[in-house]
């Protein structure tokens, strides 16, 4: 793999996390009736951070944390050259009138967020659904979506590659950014 | 556990002997996810709504049937059904004109039951569409090994070295000639047990123990399948009576009392409740029937999802 270009460095990263968690928190309150769901596989490790520094906030806050895999609600499952592999969905609560913060690592083409909406639906029908991401490619979308908390805005080429690493699976927290699609 | 090869060797599901043991994981694996996803509140995902499949039962059936039809439409693919009762097959179409009408009709896959074995086989060489064998004669079901295998590893983890015994009409039973194959390329070791007449001479070329006493054979083992007395196939007289079956190969709560051990019993259905098990049997804590047939749908989800990936419709992208 060729070496990424660094774009956010560690203490730039928890900042931004630390504010992504204040304006859930702004908005949310004490989290009632509200669950956090990270979209697999990144996503989930995302969302599993930022469920911490709510935490490390707020004293009690009341949200379920979910895991969703899209997997089988891609719509380039036919048409995609690489067999794609699910992987673990536990979402163990019924999303219906509940608020979803939806999370995932990089918001690019939009149709991951799609497909994620369409899953949730399989939980229930929630009461209202926020998008939260780590970095926003804004000028790839091929869909009308958009994030409701962004981490980074970021201009790149259509290959280049976004990649969001994380403290608790990688060893430390950066965005890097890929001249092509690894 | 993850395959990690994550595409099936083969397009056609005809027998698990012509499966590698890393297509079984990969199901396995897959039947994981689809289990989660039945038993949501919303128990369908899209990822089959552009595919069509064709059941075709020659035979008849009833857990099989609903089975595969439950997971087509969990998976939002488009069925048809043909059951050869009241079809142009007693008009004395062949069997391959039958499928070739069908799969005018623009059918992607097709999950068949024939009586005569190999029928999938032949069927294979001449069509294009994705075969699923739901039972062929007496030859093999390979989807009810898999989710046998399924419900196993779900009880016990890995399959490697456990002990399993098939016990019954081994040699008319489809469900035994897959199991043994599917327990084997899983790492098991297998035992039948039944009436010498009943357990066909060459089954120990297979690698399979051979034992004609039911109480030895469940202390031997962990898990215990037992299969149904054949009464269709009982064109000559195999056994004395079914009383006498019972007596002597019947799986009871007595009989599994007296083991100092528990194991897991299983049954692939339909049940002759008092023949070849007993209803105490059949219904009490060490049973998981009823578990088999709903892991059933997911299997058979993961199976037609996974050869639907391998498809890769060329005509989509084109």
């Amino acid at each position: 793999m060729a070496r990424g270009r660094l774009i956010i460095k560690e203490e730039r990263f928890k900042i931004t996390l630390e504010r992504l968690s204040q304006q859930l928190i702004e908005n949310y309150g004490n989290f009632e009736n509200t669950c956090i769901i990270g979209i697999q596989e990144r996503g989930v490790f995302l969302a599993e951070r930022l469920s911490q520094t709510i935490k490390s906030n707020l004293k009690k806050p009341k949200f379920d944390f979910g895991k969703l895999d899209i997997t089988f609600y891609r719509d380039d499952f036919r048409t995609s050259q690489v067999p794609l592999q699910a992987s673990k969905t536990e979402v163990d609560f019924l999303v219906e009138n509940k608020k979803v913060i939806l999370v995932d690592d990089v918001l690019y083409t939009g149709r991951t967020v799609q497909a994620a909406m369409s899953a949730l639906l399989a939980f229930g029908r929630p009461k209202t659904v926020e998008l939260l991401v780590m970095v926003d490619r804004r000028f790839n979308r091929h869909l009308p979506i958009k994030a409701d908390y962004t981490g980074i805005r970021i201009d790149a080429v259509d290959d280049a590659y976004v990649r969001v690493e994380l403290e608790n699976i990688e060893e430390t927290d950066r965005i890097l950014i890929f001249s092509a699609k690894r | 556990m993850t395959n990690t090869s994550q595409e099936l060797s083969t397009k056609h599901i005809l027998g698990i002997k012509y499966l590698q043991k890393s297509d079984i994981d990969l199901i396995l694996d897959n039947a994981v996810h689809f289990k989660e996803v039945i038993n949501r509140p919303i128990k369908k995902v899209p990822s089959l709504r552009d595919v069509t499949i064709a059941n075709l039962f020659f035979e008849n059936s009833t857990r099989t049937k609903i089975s595969f039809e439950l997971a087509e439409k969990r998976l939002s693919a488009d069925v048809v059904n043909f059951s050869a009762s009241g079809s142009s097959v007693k008009k004395g179409e062949t069997l391959l004109d039958t499928v070739n009408n069908i799969l005018s009709m623009k059918v992607d896959m097709v999950v068949m039951r024939h009586p005569a074995p190999g029928a999938h086989h032949f069927l294979a060489q001449n069509i294009d569409a994705s075969i699923v064998n739901a039972g062929d004669g007496t030859h093999e079901h390979p989807t009810q090994a898999l989710l046998d295998a399924f419900s196993m590893r779900e009880k016990l983890g890995s399959l490697s070295g456990k002990k399993v015994l098939i016990v019954g009409d081994i040699k008319h039973s489809r469900v035994a000639l897959s199991n043994i194959f599917c327990l084997q390329k899983l790492g098991a070791k297998v035992r039948v047990c039944g009436p010498p007449t009943l357990i066909p001479k060459h089954i120990p070329s297979l690698g399979v123990e051979v034992s004609y006493d039911i109480e030895d054979s469940l202390r031997w083992c962990d898990v215990a399948n037992i299969l149904r007395i054949q009464l269709e196939r009982q064109d000559i007289k195999y056994i004395p009576s079914l009383r006498e079956y019972a007596q002597y190969f019947g799986v009871n709560k007595k009989l599994l009392d007296r083991l100092d051990k528990e194991i897991v019993v299983m049954h692939p259905g339909p049940i002759n409740r008092g023949v070849e098990i007993s209803s105490d049997v059949a219904d009490s804590e060490h049973s998981i029937i009823l578990q088999q047939v709903e892991n059933g749908v997911a299997v058979r989800m993961a199976i037609l999802y996974l050869l639907a990936n391998k498809r890769n419709s060329s005509k989509l992208v084109s």
